[in-house]
């Protein structure tokens, strides 16, 4: 039953990547998103089957087959559900199928057989990523998290024939090799240590030893290991910078892969061993500092950036830093939630970006678009909810997970980190709705510029850097638009189908979300709403149930669960107030502390939102003022900080040129080829000398018979 | 009885006789004689030493000898029919074109 979960959308693989191109475009997204659906359906029945269980036996586990035995060494291909991982196939095939259904209208203007190849990746993705959360230990997760890699690198180069996506997914393939290096050492030192890789067993060897004291022991190594694998693929410093480039692929993939699923893999790796994890302080700390940074670090890019879908891609690594704000302070239920609430709203306003971007023809740039709203009405609603459930408004999703955060970050005594993870949803809000204001309100400004985006782009980039590439959100703007331009000759006669026909791109061309894509906006813009009811704190008179329904995950063994109350992770997970209890002894207390804190978020959305609104609604030359005023500021936060710029001169040059000079005009030309050449060139020689022997005499041949002759029976007689 | 010795030194004499006509005869003909020629000394010194240890083997080694000098002489001579109808020569040195 549990292998039909990946294996479904395994099959819609199968299918499209052998017969997708034969097939018509109904058929090929329609057996994909078929299967995402029943994926889903089973999911649903499985995870309905494992509640139906008491809360300390939700275990269910199917081992598929032995994969590999030798020696101490024996890994099962086991599949295993849990509370956790319940959440997770529920995020991903609902969300998957959403997207899926979503994607059907979206790609529409590809041929049949580059939908078809799209189609199989995305369900491709969809399997490993299936594997990845239902892996009972390392080597199957590791299996999934390689698997999503690829999976990612396939879509986001997806048009593979534009080079900013070809190099962003070669980008995103690199950079997540360095993340997976260090996650397979993890996984060495892991097995090394304990002799198992399985999370079962791994978490009750664990749990019987005591929360390291001493620094750097062998839980903070290999947990610091597998956390920067965590980097790497879920967007965190260092390994951050392939997600805003990941933005080049077609925007379906960046809801799906790159806001809702794949980047939160690193979050439900941590998640999956948080005993492990609880046993190792210092990567704790380690882990909440690098999240609350990058969270931070991540909202300031995201205030200043014009391309839309970049805004949200710096979006998502500042929440993805929250939710590892709230692994690191311990509050692994916490994050689980953002995640999941995460998942509902980022996947709907990058839709709803897909869908802003599919109305105006390839258009991301937010300074080109205003005034939206009429056109675009469902579009905009949901964007609104989207982005109001972000910005953490109270009522919506957002809200409750973002605050549970950062009162258990308070809680846990970080209050720096708490301040941070403050300022970030201040960030949050005021980007967010920066984003909403600059797209759906004020005036058009669409087609406003004749010379299209060129001149625009220029006196706009006061501080573009001297190399362009990087302040360049302007000039890879056209992302989708090349594709979309070229293919859309049917879609609207009226729009002449033209990125350089700006002109005569005026009301005719707009049209809000087709009938597939309102639909999967809808619903998610539904579950944004909907979406954080189950974690209704108990400040708040809720019973916070994913709390409780996760809690057994995160602790030794699920079927002792509750019982073994003492492990730390389960007390952080449990009951906040229970615990809070535990350490203060003040229950009232912290139900006060968590409201204060409650509506001191809530006054942040609120403040930042009204400053968006006062800002880029109002009085929009104040931006303007801002950015001259302090310019290198502005700078600095347009260029991301320079850190690609930064990477690029310390580690690709000297990497670059090391390679170039030191191992392909040294070691390969000369050491290697040298060696090579040296032989032959020895061998040439001794030939050359060897050959003056061969005269052709035959006299000659003769006396050397006889000489020979003559030595070997004079070694003989006087020997 | 003449003893072995004696055959032995003829035998010798034979096959350096052969040698240096090898060696110093410019003429392929005359070389190949002179093959025949060791290879008679050879035949004489396997019959001189059957006699002298009493049994036949040397003898019967000599037919073999014999025979296969005979095939050498003719595979030898057509060989030399053959290059001197290339060359017009039967110098052996006007034949050193088969190297490398």
């Amino acid at each position: 039953m549990l292998a039909l979960i990946p294996l479904l959308p395994f099959l819609g693989f199968v299918g499209n990547a052998m017969i997708g191109r034969r097939l018509p475009k109904a058929v090929s997204g329609g057996l994909a998103s078929l299967v995402m659906v029943a994926s889903f359906v089973v999911s649903a029945v499985s995870v309905w089957q494992l509640a139906a269980l008491p809360a300390n036996q939700r275990l269910v586990q199917d081992t598929v087959f032995t994969w590999i035995a030798s020696g101490d060494l024996v890994i099962d291909l086991t599949l295993s559900l849990d509370p956790l991982s319940s959440v997770m196939i529920l995020v991903v095939t609902g969300i998957g199928s959403l997207i899926h259904i979503y994607s059907t209208a979206y790609m529409h203007a590809e041929t049949d057989s580059e939908f078809a190849r799209y189609f199989s990746y995305l369900n491709l993705f969809a399997f490993f990523m299936l594997v990845l959360v239902l892996g009972a230990n390392f080597v199957v997760l590791f299996v999934g998290w390689e698997g999503v890699g690829l999976c990612s690198f396939l879509l986001i180069s997806f048009w593979f024939k534009k080079k900013s996506a070809a190099d962003a997914g070669k980008k995103a393939f690199v950079v997540n090799r360095i993340g997976d290096y260090a996650f397979l050492l993890g996984m060495f030192l892991l097995f090394a240590q304990f002799g198992t890789l399985d999370f079962q067993g791994l978490a009750s060897i664990a749990s019987g030893l005591p929360v390291e004291e001493e620094a750097f022991g062998i839980f903070s190594v290999a947990t610091l290991l597998l956390f920067v694998g965590a980097t790497g693929k879920s967007a965190q410093i260092p390994l951050y910078t392939w997600l805003p480039d990941a933005m080049e692929g077609p925007t379906p993939v960046s809801a799906l892969i790159h806001a809702a699923t794949m980047v939160t893999a690193g979050v439900y790796m941590i998640a999956r061993n948080a005993v492990l994890f609880s046993h190792a302080l210092e990567t704790m700390t380690i882990v909440a500092v690098i999240g609350a940074v990058t969270a931070l670090m991540a909202g300031t890019i995201g205030l200043v950036q014009n391309d839309i879908k970049r805004v949200l891609a710096y979006s998502t690594v500042s929440q993805l830093g929250l939710m590892f704000l709230a692994m690191g302070a311990g509050a692994f239920g916490a994050g689980i939630f953002h995640l999941y609430t995460h998942a509902f709203f980022k996947a709907l306003l990058f839709l709803g970006s897909g869908a802003v971007i599919h109305a105006l023809h390839g258009e991301q740039d937010i300074q080109k678009m205003g005034g939206l709203k009429r056109y675009l009405p469902i579009t905009y609603w949901t964007f609104l909810i989207g982005s109001l459930a972000i910005a953490g408004v109270p009522g919506l999703a957002g809200f409750f997970s973002k605050d549970e955060i950062l009162f258990e970050t308070f809680n846990h005594g970080h209050t720096i980190l708490w301040l941070i993870g403050a300022l970030t949803s201040l960030l949050t809000a005021t980007y967010m709705f920066r984003l909403v204001f600059l797209t759906f309100h004020g005036e058009r400004r669409v087609g406003a510029s004749p010379d299209g985006h060129v001149g625009a782009s220029s006196d706009r980039h006061v501080g573009a850097s001297p190399d362009g590439h990087v302040g360049a959100n302007s000039h890879r703007h056209g992302a989708d638009s090349h594709r979309h331009g070229a293919a859309s000759s049917h879609r609207q006669d009226s729009d002449l189908h033209g990125h350089g026909a700006g002109l005569h791109r005026h009301d005719a061309g707009l049209h809000d979300a087709p009938p597939a894509m309102a639909f999967a906006l809808i619903v998610l813009a539904v579950g944004s709403v909907l979406a954080g009811y189950i974690g209704v704190p108990h400040a708040l008179g809720g019973q916070n149930r994913l709390a409780v329904w996760l809690a057994p995950s995160f602790t030794a063994d699920s079927r002792l669960g509750m019982a073994q109350g003492a492990a730390p992770a389960s007390a952080v997970a449990q009951e906040p107030a229970a615990e809070a209890a535990a350490e203060g002894g003040e229950v009232p207390d912290a139900a006060a502390l968590e409201l204060t804190l409650m509506a001191v978020s809530s006054a942040i959305a609120l403040l930042g939102i009204g400053i968006g609104a006062f800002i880029w609604l109002k009085r929009r030359e104040i931006a303007a003022e801002m950015a001259r005023r302090f310019e290198p500021i502005y700078r600095l936060l347009l260029n991301k900080y320079y850190v690609d710029e930064i990477y690029d001169a310390l580690i690709v040059r000297p990497v670059e040129v090391g390679s170039r000079e030191g191992l392909w005009r040294g070691i390969d030309v000369k050491v290697v080829d040298g060696a090579v050449n040296g032989t032959a060139a020895i061998v040439a020689g001794g030939a050359w000398m060897l050959r003056r022997l061969q005269t052709g005499s035959v006299r000659a041949y003769a006396g050397s018979v006889i000489l020979g002759v003559v030595l070997i029976l004079g070694y003989y007689l006087w020997s | 009885m003449i003893p072995l010795s004696h055959y032995l030194i003829v035998s010798a004499i034979l096959f350096s006789i052969g040698t240096a006509g090898v060696f110093m005869r410019r003429n392929l003909i005359t070389i190949l004689l002179s093959i025949e020629i060791m290879l008679n000394a050879v035949n004489l010194s396997f019959v001189a030493f059957g006699r002298y240890q009493g049994n036949v083997d040397g003898q019967i080694i000599t037919f073999f000898v014999m025979t296969v000098a005979a095939a050498e002489a003719a595979v030898g001579l057509a060989i030399i029919i053959a290059l001197y109808r290339h060359r017009e020569s039967l110098n052996p040195e006007a034949f050193t074109s088969l190297k490398w």
